[in-house]
């Protein structure tokens, strides 16, 4: 028997070698991330991190000396009150003084721990005289930011994951230091504001989160919920979905970008006229052409995590396009359903601009092995639909 | 009468199958189709737990497996997610619940001096309703859009996402849930109407004590889940709006309702075990139970105080600032009773005369691990803290701490400690230990890595993970192997064996052991106390 002990031993011990010789990705520190091997919290950059950070330490100190003179006792009594070591038992077996000091020595600790967090949790939940409010929106699987007031109100995008999906999938390729936890559009703020963010969700429940800032906050279909941080460093940090919604959860990353006064004046600046110009006329008519390019980004920024890049979906689960009845058959269909969604289909009205799903509605028609008869739906055609 | 039993029982040991004879008790298959003795019914419950632990163990190593490096090697996100969901659903209600009704089945009535359960046929029916319950649970990865994957939690809206296997194991909840709650009554009705002549409630074996009050909150919080699934049926297919903002009702409101199920569950799966923990404490120091009153006390305000606590699992769905206080305060009050019950436990320890066989081992790893499991419960109770930790790695390695440390560990004490009344044969002392410490080693390799990956902030139920977390979720993956492999170990080389044969058993295989349950010879007779004993 003892030898199969040591045979576990060894064994576990070359799996752990294994484990250590296997190829690591050159992968250091996340900015504004987690660090490697990290065994605390992330450095916190805001007052209420910073409250945290500390209240956690102090409890577990307080724990830790706990478990260390509880269990002193246990194991002293172990040692020392063995049969074989020929302790006879005693035999008390009960005190009321005794249980009356170790309930309410406890009862007492118990609230000196609570007292400090009280505080902050009154200071978390201030979320009055902010700044700058930017509602966050979770959709399945990205997130939508609508700056509502204070600079740069009436900004809007969409952020999505910007890791290649290649990395994702192909587990030979080498991840990035910011793999999952970089996205194509940061939310931008300005540096020792007060930013309040509104959460609110399109279909299930997600959670808007940034470790470094000591915030997380759900959001939920069909209400709103707040919170706030005010970052105290210019830089930029990443928080990841904290609600499972689904199968693209883990890959919807939060990404702010903390920047001083000036630069987040010419950023707002920048993408103000950045909007305008990109905005869309829905009354122009396009060529298949073109609706095709523009479809094919919005395809992979919305559509391929479900119907996958080759349009052939997932068996079960997400439909085939790829030669799929209502998309090769007539366009009212299709618009109904990209527009209104459909069992586990989203409805895209709310998120996708009138040109934007008619480009992918033409992209998925002229696509794979599709030829549709009816081959090309313009931005008017949806127009009308929404009404 | 009772001398007739016992030869019985000696017959039994050579054949584990052919029983009955004598009292016309049916034999083959039909002797467990139709099992109305506690003993049998008992043995019928831990086989069905037993084979759910590894059912269940089977998806947290895919888990594990997929996690071991970042990127998605062997599964894809939505079956990932099935995993997560089924192995949460299959452990607390297919593990680790049936295998403390099981325990109840066993030893309750030859604790208390009874002759059997107080209702024999329900106790038939509450059995029988779990393996149909669990074959339509596991046959739900088999239909299209598979098994659920939204957590075993089920949250709504998410939930109304799933495909039909959703259903499955909202009707697999439904058939559990009143396969626990007929069970609760059956122990209620025994312990309350059945205790021997001269056992006062003030005088009931802690393992009773501790059944009677998880009874009395199963009635309480079974129907209260039943309730929750049922609406997220209709909300499903029915066109009902509980749970659906568009139509007036309120996604948290699910939250609401299944806590307050899902609170007073965790106390459900949690005080068994302490109950288990102080028949064995006292039987390896040789010292009397300390505390005896104050245990009761202790677990009967753990009972109550789990009522008022439950949306600290909702602390980041945004409560008021005076919810969020309220709840705090109360969860932490927690720690109080709950630290009294370790002190008992040490204090029972104190000054005894201590022997160090496996149901010690464990019952010892129970207390030191379970604390560990108990301290990060207290840090996760503080509202700011629970904030940055709520679904991260920190909550993961909190819950099974408590559930694997605390609950499992406590069955494998009992297995260890009872099992001998079970089979009449000693299990081999030698495997108990490698057991036990590949449990006790394993288990810490992989589940203490994950409070540092929580406060790091890997969120759970992710599918794949920044490559900053990697080393740790590595050493988890490893750990979780060598755990699996324990069990398996413990399976095949320390309980077939111990049911085949070995070493004979005597009536009280551990010298400090006090309790009616061996007052009877091991193997226990098929009937016993026809005839109750007299406590004095």
């Amino acid at each position: 028997m003892k030898k199969l002990a040591q045979r576990i031993q060894s064994s576990m011990l070359g799996a752990s070698l294994l484990a250590a010789g296997l190829p690591a990705w050159a992968v250091t520190d996340s900015v504004g991330g987690p660090a490697i091997r990290e065994l605390n919290f992330q450095t916190p950059v805001t007052p209420i991190a910073t409250q945290i950070y500390s209240l956690h330490t102090l409890m577990l100190v307080i724990c830790l000396v706990i478990f260390v003179a509880v269990f002193g006792v246990m194991f002293y009594s172990i040692l020392k009150h063995r049969k074989s070591l020929g302790h006879k038992p005693a035999t008390f077996h009960e005190s009321t003084t005794v249980e009356i000091a170790w309930t309410i020595i406890p009862f007492l600790i118990v609230i000196g721990m609570a007292l400090p967090a009280t505080k902050t949790v009154v200071a978390m939940k201030d979320t009055s005289n902010a700044d700058l409010t930017i509602k966050a929106t979770g959709m399945q699987w990205k997130w939508g930011y609508d700056y509502l007031k204070g600079e740069g109100e009436g900004i809007s995008f969409l952020s999505n994951l910007s890791t290649p999906r290649e990395q994702i999938n192909d587990a030979s390729k080498p991840k990035g230091n910011e793999y999952l936890l970089e996205v194509d559009n940061e939310v931008v703020v300005p540096v020792n504001k007060k930013v309040r963010i509104v959460t609110t969700a399109n279909d299930v429940i997600h959670a808007w989160a940034i470790p470094a800032f000591g915030v997380k906050q759900d959001a939920i279909p069909g209400f709103v919920r707040d919170t706030w941080f005010k970052a105290e460093k210019v830089g930029l940090y990443r928080g990841q979905c904290s609600e499972l919604c689904g199968k693209e959860h883990a890959f919807m990353p939060i990404v702010v970008n903390v920047m001083s006064a000036e630069n987040y004046t010419k950023w707002v600046d920048g993408k103000k006229k950045d909007m305008a110009s990109k905005a869309d006329d829905p009354n122009k008519v396009y060529t298949v052409d073109e609706l095709k390019q523009r479809g094919e980004k919005v395809y992979a920024a919305n559509c391929v995590a479900c119907h996958q890049a080759s349009g052939k979906g997932v068996p079960g689960a997400f439909p085939a396009l790829d030669g799929d009845a209502v998309v090769n058959g007539p366009r009212p269909a299709q618009i109904n359903i990209l527009l209104n969604g459909k069992n586990a289909m989203p409805a895209w009205k709310g998120v996708l601009s009138d040109t934007e799903i008619a480009s992918v509605i033409t992209y998925t028609r002229n696509n794979w092995s599709n030829h549709a008869a009816e081959n090309i739906v313009q931005p008017t055609e949806i127009l009308a639909a929404r009404k | 009468m009772s001398t007739t039993a016992i030869d019985h029982g000696h017959d039994h040991s050579h054949d584990a199958h052919g029983h009955g004879g004598d009292h016309g008790a049916p034999h083959g298959w039909r002797r467990w189709l139709f099992a109305t003795n506690h003993k049998d019914i008992g043995t019928l419950y831990l086989w069905f737990s037993l084979i759910m632990l590894m059912s269940g163990g089977v998806l947290a190593l895919g888990i594990r497996a997929e996690l071991f490096q970042p990127g998605l090697q062997l599964f894809q996100p939505e079956f990932f997610n099935q995993l997560t969901t089924m192995h949460g659903l299959i452990m607390v209600f297919g593990a680790i619940m049936p295998a403390f009704v099981g325990f109840a089945n066993w030893m309750i009535p030859l604790q208390i001096g009874a002759s059997d359960m107080a209702f024999a046929r329900m106790n038939n029916f509450s059995f029988w309703l779990l393996p149909p319950a669990a074959i339509l649970l596991m046959s739900s990865f088999l239909v299209p859009g598979g098994a659920p994957a939204g957590g075993w939690t089920m949250y709504a809206p998410l939930s109304t996402q799933m495909g039909i296997g959703m259903d499955m194991a909202i009707f697999a909840m439904h058939i559990m849930g009143a396969s626990s709650i007929m069970g609760s009554i059956n122990i209620i009705t025994t312990i309350l109407n059945m205790r021997a002549p001269g056992m006062t409630l003030m005088k009931m074996p802690m393992f009773c004590w501790t059944w009677l009050i998880t009874a009395y909150l199963l009635i309480a919080v079974m129907p209260v889940l039943a309730g929750a699934i049922t609406m997220t049926l209709t909300d499903r297919h029915f066109g009902t709006s509980f749970f659906n903002a568009a139509g007036g009702g309120d996604p948290v409101m699910y939250q609401h309702i299944f806590w307050f199920f899902g609170h007073p569950e965790v106390y459900i799966m949690i005080l068994p075990a302490f109950g288990i923990i102080s028949h064995i404490i006292p039987a390896f120091a040789r010292k009397t139970l300390f505390g005896y009153a104050s245990m009761v006390y202790a677990t009967s305000s753990i009972a109550i105080l789990s009522f008022i606590v439950w949306a600290h699992h909702m602390f980041t769905t945004g409560m008021p600032v005076t919810g969020q206080l309220f709840f705090m305060y109360a969860t932490m009050l927690i720690a109080v009773p709950t630290g009294v019950k370790v002190f008992n436990w040490i204090a029972t320890m104190w000054r005894g005369s201590m022997t160090f066989e496996t149901p010690m081992l464990f019952a010892i790893g129970f207390i030191f691990v379970f604390t560990m499991g108990g301290f990060t419960g207290l840090i996760l109770a503080v509202t700011p803290i629970d904030i940055e930790l709520q679904d991260t790695y920190y909550v993961v390695a909190h819950f099974h701490y408590v559930l694997v440390a605390g609950s499992l560990f406590a069955m494998f004490a009992g297995f260890y400690y009872w099992g001998p009344k079970w089979t009449g044969y000693m299990y081999n002392e030698t495997r108990g230990k490698v057991h036990f410490w590949a449990s006790l080693i394993t288990f810490n390799i992989t589940f203490f890595p994950m409070h540092f990956l929580g406060l790091a902030g890997m969120p759970r139920r992710y599918a794949d993970y920044p490559a900053q977390f990697t080393d740790f979720n590595m050493l988890a993956s490893i750990g979780a192997l060598g755990f699996g492999l324990s069990q398996v170990y413990f399976l095949f080389a320390v309980v077939i064996p111990s049911i085949r044969g070995g070493e004979k058993a005597a009536a009280k295989p551990w010298d400090g052991a006090e309790g009616l349950e061996w007052t009877v010879p091991s193997p226990a007779p098929f009937h016993t106390f026809e005839t109750p004993p007299l406590v004095k």
